[in-house]
């Protein structure tokens, strides 16, 4: 039976501000878990009663490292922790990314770039990240350098492509198979358009407010092209069904 | 010692339940928590046909709470009999089927449609407030839900529990009507609408503007009307509004409810009912308490 477990923080530090990386014991669970997928986390203050969903960026046997952005209280809580504080959490949730030997491109647009690194390094085949910030502050860059390939776009021009994640392939002739993507909701359905349009298959990690976590509560559903099996309607369930989806299934 | 209780003649292990919406059909919780161990499961309402329900965002977390409006997405009737039944079958647990309609037919078909099913209990949602028709409409006025109790008991083969809005003036006199229209069990409390505005956006929060509140912190409300309630009427009560632990059940014993219903606590722990269980066993032994029925309304 799965279930909530007493997570130990291992370590915490400031990536980038308002950017932290928290590494957490995942336990057995963590170990089966696929790039694409998230964990929910439980603030000690009482009066945040919902699990926080937070992308896995790497895993390591049963540790999980988790890059996050303070977006209220609950993560600004998570980011004054240090090692050795115990969270509770649940996870790995929802489905994750297929791992195609393909040339892929993976795009990360902001707070949607960390799970992109986990697929970076287990993807198969020959892969380019295309990494979207707001600024300078290229936070976990040079570590998908490790693994291929990598361009970069800056909102204010300060780094990389100026523009958004399509100008960098535009600007830099990047080309693949398959796209995987993560980021802001404008983003990914200018990416599903540009892979509509080049003929390319396209896997979109989505987000939204979240309750439960686990499919039970359909909070967090998004609309499907078909009517959904499990639903029998329109909506497919973000964290169960996915987060992550195939381009065409989802309408953004 | 035993805490089995009996619900107009369905007799459940315990006075734990599931509160509709907050559980789904039990699948998903399932794979955290044994779902032998509920006295019951209330599933997420059902209608007679599919319903899409309202668009995102659904939820917002509030102080102590949270707030929803995911409009009773369901999948029909059709698929629930198909899928659903089957699944909580398999179960050592009571299964009380929450129905919800836009129209006196609607309810009334999905009752009918249930009457040959292996289902216990049918509990009328007729205080959802987050659907535009139906829903609380049926609920804040005391002639609609005595009408309403009426219609449904006629057609249902299955004991009725009238669920109750906590958005009225009067708990009592809603408790009343639904008794005189002939209910068998109520409960309550659904949620209280509320809103959430994010300030920097200038804009709600939910998109349906307004949702219902859940959580710890409608505890006392909740507590409060199920004692009126309580008061008002000789049918058994459901209670539930806030619960998270076998202390704040118990509370809700002791204030008159026959049974008590975990929602969104399962949100904060996935094994939250079976932990209420087991408080409540430890209760029991504690005091010296042989039969559960001895607290029931025990605080006048």
């Amino acid at each position: 039976m799965k279930r909530q477990i007493e997570a130990e923080i291992l370590s915490q530090r400031r990536l980038a501000p308002e950017i932290y990386d928290m590494r957490i014991e995942g336990g057995e669970a963590a170990k089966d878990a696929r790039p694409g997928q998230f964990v929910t986390l439980y603030c000690e203050d009482g009066a945040r009663i919902l699990p926080r969903p937070i992308s896995i960026c790497e895993r390591e046997g049963t540790r999980f490292r988790l890059v996050y952005r303070i977006a209220g209280a609950g993560t600004r809580e998570f980011a004054s922790y240090g090692a050795g504080k115990k969270l509770r959490m649940m996870g790995p949730l929802g489905n994750g990314f297929p791992l195609l030997n393909k040339r892929a491109i993976l795009i990360g647009g902001g707070i949607g770039i960390p799970p992109m690194l986990e697929l970076m390094k287990e993807l198969p085949g020959e892969k380019t990240a295309v990494l979207g910030y707001r600024d300078r502050e290229l936070f976990l860059r040079d570590e998908f350098a490790a693994y291929g390939p990598v361009a970069t776009a800056t909102e204010d021009g300060s780094a990389g492509v100026r523009g958004n994640v399509l100008d960098a392939i535009r600007e830099q002739g990047v080309e693949g198979e398959v796209i995987y993507a993560c980021g802001p909701t404008p983003m990914l359905r200018a990416v599903k358009e540009y892979a509509l349009e080049k003929g390319l298959l396209c896997y979109l990690s989505l987000e939204e407010r979240m309750a439960c976590g686990i499919g039970a509560c359909l909070a967090c559903v998004c609309r499907s092209k078909e009517t959904d099996e499990h639903t029998g309607v329109h909506n497919k369930r973000v964290c169960k069904d996915g987060p992550v989806f195939e381009a065409r299934e989802v309408e953004l | 010692m035993h805490t089995r209780v009996n619900l107009a003649g369905v007799e459940l292990k315990n006075p734990v339940m599931t509160a509709s919406g907050t559980f789904g059909s039990g699948a998903e919780y399932g794979e955290y928590v044994d779902l032998n161990r509920l006295g019951a499961v209330v599933t997420k309402g059902v209608a007679n046909v599919p319903w899409e329900g309202n668009p995102t965002p659904r939820v917002a977390e509030v102080t102590g709470g949270m707030l929803n409006a995911i409009g009773l997405q369901n999948p029909g009737i059709d698929v629930f009999c198909r899928r659903d039944i089957p699944f909580l079958r398999q179960f050592d647990t009571k299964i009380i089927v929450n129905v919800c309609g836009k129209t006196e037919s609607d309810y009334l078909e999905v009752v009918e449609r249930l009457a040959d099913e292996p289902v216990d209990l049918l509990e009328i949602n007729i205080s959802c407030p987050n659907v535009k028709e139906g829903g609380i409409a049926f609920g804040q006025d005391p002639r609609a839900v005595e009408h309403i109790t009426a219609l449904v008991k006629k057609k249902a083969r299955q004991p009725v529990i009238m669920k109750l809005s906590p958005n009225v003036t009067d708990i009592g006199e809603m408790a009343r009507a639904a008794e005189a229209g002939g209910a068998d069990i109520l409960s309550l409390i659904n949620t209280l609408t509320g809103m959430k505005i994010d300030i920097h956006r200038r804009a709600f929060v939910l998109a349906n503007k307004t949702g219902g509140m859940s959580g710890p912190a409608i505890k006392p409300i909740a507590l409060r009307m199920v004692y009126q309630a309580a008061q008002a009427v000789r049918i058994p009560i459901i209670g539930m509004g806030g619960i998270v632990t076998a202390e704040d059940a118990i509370e809700f014993i002791l204030a008159g409810a026959s049974a008590v219903s975990i929602g969104t606590a399962n949100f904060m722990y996935p094994d939250a009912a079976v932990r209420v269980i087991e408080g409540i066993e430890a209760y029991m032994e504690k005091y010296g308490v042989e039969d559960i029925g001895e607290l029931v309304g025990a605080v006048r």
